[in-house]
């Protein structure tokens, strides 16, 4: 098993990073009446850790039992009949979905899944809680019709189905959504922190850590707990007894993306274009988010430019990210931005430098 | 054996009027529906306003004390943007619901006036073609039918449905209205609120009943029954004011890698940047030391962003535009370099 997997925490009680958030869900959850949810922060900060432990939580070792099912949807819109698969992670008391994965259609998903959990409600047994736990993930990517649908069915079947809702940004949820739940914002760890919990994962493993090593992958993982806990296993792997200067490899992409930016200092040419089309390609198809590589090349040209030019290239990458969220094909926005990039730095070493 | 819990109730749902007299600060509205529970005569109507004024709730208590609990099943379709209300639901089911007559069996104590009621929630959010097939059905069966719009932007409404309904606009709460209203909440649930937390509570809300209560459950869930500002502001998801002053403070700095580095800090915190524009422009408009034209360049930018904000954009890089572009504002630096 990963460490990652291993050592997240099981309950709330066992939550470090986010005691304070944790005890505010075991209050919550002792109350027996629990409000929809809305966990928002970026990614690796922990929100899944903190919905899963709130789950057992509420309701024990059952919600542990959990099965992967691909379900298929049948939905009557009158016209015609629309069949949606999409694959769900349920137990006796939850149920897990990721609706935006069904596209356009998601409004039906969300709209239907919550329906039929509304009708087979489970039965009050031995004081246990009438509610079945509904958790949608990435509800950011969710269409705004989808969104708005899900206003008043969450107030109408409140009685027998709590939302937990989990997403990066809270900006590109509606405010009518929002304002219905009770929001957790969920900031990703300190680097303090982050040491705190490799050390602490290194003691149980029986692992010697160098002074400062810990320290070293913390501040290699920007702030996110569970690229510091891969890397560390990375570098587990890779050589142990660990030696003091020893360094986590830097990602793949990362570094094949550090490449495109020096090709693109080097020489500003349409040939140079041609070159890095190719590579963007090779990104691409190998899954890797169009925004990523932005925002990676940005941070990259920005560690060795002027500051006058920085301004200008923050801009241009924000507006080009625009665009590309707006069209269909990242390739183009990607390309446009490398161009705008070498025709102002162009302009910018023959006006310096002649 | 578990003691019986109450079933769990929003308190937004609990407190809602059920009497349209008790709908708080909408006089107009309130004058025209208590004549109409006297005299039975209703046009259609169509009410607009921000979220939390009481829109909904209107509707729902003149249709409930019109028909009483037995009658209001059969005689009250209410449609939100949770029903699918493309052009085949206008031309079924609202037309089949509109066409059907309706008998003058009465209850006692209800008015029961001959004809139903259609309750289109978060109109707004209807497609054109759907709306436009309404017009005709309106009038068709104006005789026993009434229809019942509710919407935040009546520009969104078509201008021919529009027209054929009363309009009345819903304004934000006042202060004290709302100061009114929480009190009242507070001593059913027997809560502590005391004055500071009152005021904060009302100005986080922005006149939005439903907000306020909203807030005020999720603080009284998490922190018991005494509740101090800095409870609200944690629940509310407002952003603490030195968060937004430290970036102003980067951005002053004039360095850009300053500001940078806040940009990436607030990112990791996990703020909502839409909230914290917001709250940026607060804090510009109402410094003293920034130039006039320095200002409008600084929120014209901000609401590019904002729209960006709302096509999906990425909340990092524009946060950094944002910094950016103010850093420039701020040391008159030109909009495009010039070499």
């Amino acid at each position: 098993m990963l460490w990652v997997d291993k050592y997240r925490p099981k309950t709330l009680d066992k939550v470090t990073v986010h005691d304070q958030v944790a005890q505010n869900l075991r209050k919550l959850v002792s109350e027996q009446d629990c409000p929809h949810l809305l966990f928002y922060g970026p990614s690796g900060s922990g929100k899944k850790t903190l919905i899963l432990a709130l789950i057992k939580q509420m309701f024990g070792a059952g919600a542990e039992k959990v099965k992967m099912e691909n379900k298929t949807w049948k939905i009557d819109t009158g016209t015609r009949t629309l069949e949606i698969e999409l694959a769900m992670l349920s137990s006796a008391h939850h149920v897990e979905m990721n609706p935006s994965d069904a596209g356009f259609q998601d409004r039906y998903v969300v709209q239907e899944v919550i329906k039929e959990m509304a009708k087979n409600r489970p039965i009050d047994a031995k004081g246990k809680r009438a509610f079945k736990v509904l958790v949608l993930n990435e509800v950011d990517k969710l269409s705004r019709e989808a969104q708005h649908s899900l206003r008043r069915t969450m107030e109408k079947y409140s009685a027998s189905c709590r939302l937990i809702l989990c997403c990066n940004s809270s900006s590109k949820v509606t405010e009518a959504v929002r304002s219905r739940c009770l929001n957790v914002r969920v900031n990703a760890p300190s680097e303090d922190q982050i040491v705190q919990v490799l050390e602490f994962i290194g003691k149980k493993e029986n692992l010697q850590l160098p002074a400062g090593f810990a320290a070293r992958i913390a501040a290699q993982s920007n702030r996110n707990l569970r690229r510091a806990i891969l890397f560390f296993e990375t570098c587990k792997v890779q050589q142990y007894p660990f030696t003091s200067n020893q360094a986590a490899p830097p990602l793949d992409w990362e570094q094949y993306v550090s490449e495109i930016s020096t090709d693109i200092l080097t020489e500003q040419s349409p040939k140079r274009l041609y070159a890095v089309r190719q590579k963007f390609y090779e990104l691409l198809v190998n899954c890797i988010p169009p925004e990523s590589i932005l925002k990676k090349l940005l941070a990259e040209l920005l560690k060795k430019l002027d500051a006058d030019l920085k301004h200008e290239i923050c801009h241009w990458a924000a507006h080009y990210e625009h665009k590309m969220r707006l069209g269909s094909k990242a390739i183009f926005h990607l390309e446009a931005f490398v161009a705008k990039f070498m025709s102002i730095y162009k302009e910018f070493l023959v006006a310096s430098f002649g | 054996m578990a003691p019986l819990v109450p079933m769990s109730q929003p308190w937004v749902e609990k407190y809602r009027p059920r009497q349209v007299k008790d709908v708080a600060h909408q006089e107009e509205v309130i004058r025209v529906l208590t004549n109409t529970l006297q005299t039975a005569d209703l046009p259609h109507m169509l009410f607009y306003g921000p979220p939390g004024t009481g829109k909904t709730t209107t509707a729902l208590a003149i249709a409930h004390q019109l028909y009483g609990p037995e009658l209001y099943k059969s005689r009250v379709l209410e449609l939100n943007a949770s029903d699918d209300r493309g052009i085949n639901v206008v031309r079924t089911k609202i037309k089949d619901f509109a066409a059907v007559a309706v008998g003058t069996t009465r209850k006692a104590g209800y008015p029961c006036p001959p004809y139903k009621i259609i309750i289109l929630d978060e109109a707004d959010s209807m497609t054109e073609d759907a709306q436009n097939a309404l017009r005709r059905t309106m009038e068709t069966y104006s005789k026993v039918t009434r229809f019942f719009f509710i919407c935040n932007y009546i520009s969104r409404i078509i201008e021919p449905l529009a027209s054929r309904c009363a309009k009345f606009r819903f304004k934000p709460l006042s202060e004290e209205v709302m100061s009114s209203r929480i009190m009242h909440i507070c001593n059913e649930e027997g809560l502590n609120l005391d004055s500071q937390a009152l005021s904060t509570l009302s100005a986080i809300s922005q006149g939005d009943l439903r907000r306020a209560i909203t807030y005020l459950q999720s603080a009284a869930r998490l922190f018991g029954s005494s509740i101090s500002p800095t409870d609200l502001i944690s629940v509310s998801g407002v952003i603490p004011e030195d968060v937004v002053k430290s970036l102003l403070a980067a951005c002053r700095s004039g360095e850009f890698d300053v500001a940078n580095k806040e940009v990436s800090n607030i990112i990791a915190e996990g703020y909502p940047v839409s909230q914290l524009m917001a709250q940026f422009l607060d804090v510009i408009v109402s410094t003293d030391d920034i130039p006039d034209e320095q200002k409008a360049r600084i929120c014209k930018k901000l609401g590019e962003t904002d729209k960006c904000l709302v096509d999906g954009a990425d909340e990092y890089l524009q946060l950094l535009d944002v910094a950016s572009e103010t850093i420039r504002a701020l040391f008159n630096m030109p909009q495009t370099l010039v070499f």
